[in-house]
């Protein structure tokens, strides 16, 4: 609902779970540089108002099916940045027990259905996902995160019609942060993402997806049809990304300037940060009080990741099956 | 006991572990069949086959899913179901189809529990028709089993007759972990005796179905029936041959196989499958491996050759394993020996 008043407790929780990602994300960064960190690592920031507009919204017992760009879902989904790193540097006690790293990051006690390396895989289990809350009449809704590049997938256009066909509580939550790898989204994309979503007869806008407040509406109203069983929608969120494809990435095919401008124009915390002073009488001090609160969380969770103990030998063979 | 076709036995399995576990759904293309057709009449079909036949008339249209023609949704949300709490059972209409929707099995199901550290369970059944012989041609006629075997995670059950179909399916529903469940569309009328009531086959116990002490014979789905016919016929000249059908591909019961080829030292496997990567290569390994000094003669593999199934009826005959052949591989292994040095 567009009018729905923005409740300042909400709002706190939402400008932590942003600043979260960004800090996250930008450590994650310095550490890659470093080379602590095995692997690759997308890297979400410029895209922190689109996962936590979207989350807001959901409860532990709603799903999101993810991305390889996925640290910033897990966050604003409510995951433990603790587990979280411990994941990342495949250390015993990650929320895969190491053996997922960040590509591969879930926690199905909080729906998060998995990061996926795969581009394109998560709408169909997203489906899946769906269908089981429709089954069961949980009341539940699920949503699946689509990059830019993975719109257009045939696994997307199964789901979209599969979904549109059942009826089933999901939200395409499309993130186009304009490029796919290397490839820039003005020759990747034929025609216009919403508008195919729409072809498959369910509502579908385009939102900018720096405005936490334009995602947050927009998702609001989708959630609202998924809840009521009127079935699924689709939500383009635009918020350009800041950093290459995996981090490393040296962005040959981008302006060099292109980041600064973001930095400076659409930076989402920035935009969060003067709204919610501006028009809801949250002080500058609280925010500060936030930022010093993830800064200490997360220099102490990753010291904790950095000196945890690997998987044991025994961790190869274990889980391949439930029994076998 | 009762005797059952194959395709009753998967029919009545289905009934019963939907009946005795509301969280199994049956999901795919035309399992109710007929939807949104102009006769009106939405479960004319029941199935391509028939085996789904009378399943959404008992257990209506949120349980008996009819999907569109868009593998790697059916395949993928009955992962993404399975994730969450349901046990579907997701039917790929043939096994040829896996090409358009390998990923969310390869990628997806099969690696889920392992990538997410344990922390979940995948109980998805994809049911999936394989086999030649029908002039259905190179799209619609071949057997990935073997594949399908080699992905960790996946377990893939071939099952040679309507009993252990039944006993085979109820334990693929009522397992945790993704299952392939290969029907070969010839054995479909085949028919057996097969339990009423409940029946649970467990996965990885091979079935000797016949016993003989001079040549072992592995052979898997449709091809059990042909070896225990040329088995039957040869015991009429005094040669005596072991059948050993393993009945899943993964888990695999080496143990079986090893024990007889130990005892009769001559191994004929014979799989209706392209020779390359496949399960007679599987299994001849395996005896080079464990049981080379037992082995009296080189292994004989009876198999397709590694071309497309061809449309063309006479073709095709010949494209597939035979009686003639396996009676061909098993006399040749008994003329045989194993040159040994030192």
């Amino acid at each position: 609902m567009a009018d729905q008043s923005y409740d300042p407790i909400m709002l706190l929780d939402a400008y932590r779970r942003m600043r979260a990602i960004r800090d996250f994300e930008e450590r994650m960064r310095r550490e890659v540089q470093a080379g602590t960190v095995p692997g690759f690592v997308h890297l979400y920031c410029g895209q922190e108002a689109v996962a936590v507009g979207t989350c807001m919204h959901l409860l532990d017992t709603d799903y999101i099916g993810s991305t390889h760009r996925g640290h910033g879902h897990c966050i604003a989904k409510g995951c433990d940045i603790g587990e979280m790193l411990l994941e990342i540097y495949c250390k015993q006690g990650g929320l895969c027990n190491g053996k997922g790293g960040s590509m591969h990051i879930a926690d199905l006690r909080k729906g998060m259905l998995g990061a996926n390396a795969i581009v394109g895989a998560a709408p169909p289990i997203a489906v899946g996902a769906a269908l089981t809350q429709a089954t069961l009449q949980t009341g539940g809704v699920t949503v699946t995160f689509i990059g830019d590049g993975a719109s257009n997938q045939g696994t997307v256009a199964e789901s979209l019609n599969m979904a549109s066909i059942l009826k089933l509580p999901l939200i395409f939550l499309y993130e186009n942060n304009g490029y796919a790898e290397f490839t820039g989204v003005s020759y990747h994309l034929g025609g216009n993402i919403a508008r195919r979503a729409a072809g498959f007869g369910m509502p579908a806008e385009t939102v900018d997806g720096v405005d936490f407040f334009a995602v947050y509406d927009a998702v609001g109203r989708a959630v609202g049809r998924a809840r009521s069983g009127e079935g699924p929608s689709a939500v383009e969120a635009v918020a350009m990304r800041w950093y290459g494809h995996f981090e490393g990435d040296m962005q040959l095919y981008r302006d060099p300037h292109e980041v600064e401008r973001l930095r400076a124009n659409a930076d989402p915390l920035v935009k969060f940060e003067e709204r919610v002073i501006r028009d809801f009488g949250i002080a500058k001090d609280e925010l500060t009080e936030i930022d010093e609160e993830i800064a200490d969380l997360i220099d102490d969770r990753v010291a904790a990741a950095k000196s945890a103990p690997k998987p044991p030998r025994e961790a190869l063979f274990a889980d391949v099956y439930g029994s076998y | 006991m009762p005797l059952k076709s194959f395709r009753e036995a998967i029919n009545e399995t289905l009934k019963q572990e939907m009946r005795r576990d509301s969280r199994v759904i049956v999901m795919g293309e035309d399992v109710v069949g007929g939807m949104g057709g102009s006769s009106g009449v939405p479960e004319a079909a029941g199935g391509t086959f028939g085996v789904t036949a009378g399943l959404a008339a008992e257990f209506g249209r949120r349980r008996v899913i009819d999907t569109p023609i868009t593998e790697s949704a059916i395949i993928g949300a009955a992962g993404g179901a399975a994730l969450t709490g349901l046990r579907p059972v997701a039917e790929l209409m043939f096994i040829d189809f896996i090409g358009v929707c390998l990923d969310q099995i390869l990628n997806q199901q099969a690696k889920f529990r392992y990538m997410f550290g344990g922390k979940c369970t995948v109980p998805v059944t994809i049911r999936t028709l394989m086999g030649a012989g029908l002039g259905a041609g190179p799209q619609h006629s071949q057997s990935l089993h073997a594949l399908l075997t080699s992905i960790p995670g996946i377990k893939v059950a071939v099952p040679s007759n309507a009993a252990d179909a039944k006993g085979l399916l109820a334990t693929a529903i009522r397992d945790d972990d993704p299952v392939i469940f290969c029907e070969h569309k010839f054995l479909y009328g085949e028919t057996c005796e097969v339990p009423d009531g409940e029946y649970l086959i467990p996965f990885g116990e091979a079935n000797v179905t016949r016993r003989g002490n001079h040549v072992t014979v592995v052979a898997f789905s449709r091809m059990v029936l042909l070896a225990n016919r040329v088995a039957d016929k040869l015991a009429k000249e005094g040669i005596s041959v072991e059948v050993i059908d393993p009945r899943t591909t993964s888990p695999l019961d080496r143990d079986s196989i090893l024990e007889s080829v130990e005892k009769t030292g001559r191994l004929v496997i014979v799989d209706e499958a392209t020779p390359m990567c496949g399960m007679a290569s599987e299994i001849a390994s395996l005896a080079a491996c464990d049981a080379l000094a037992a082995l009296k003669a080189p292994v004989q593999k009876v198999t397709a050759p590694h071309t497309p199934v061809p449309a063309t009826p006479n073709l095709e005959q010949d494209w597939l394993p035979s009686p003639e052949k396996i009676e061909h591989a098993i006399r040749t292994t008994l003329d045989q020996r194993l040159a040994r040095t030192g």
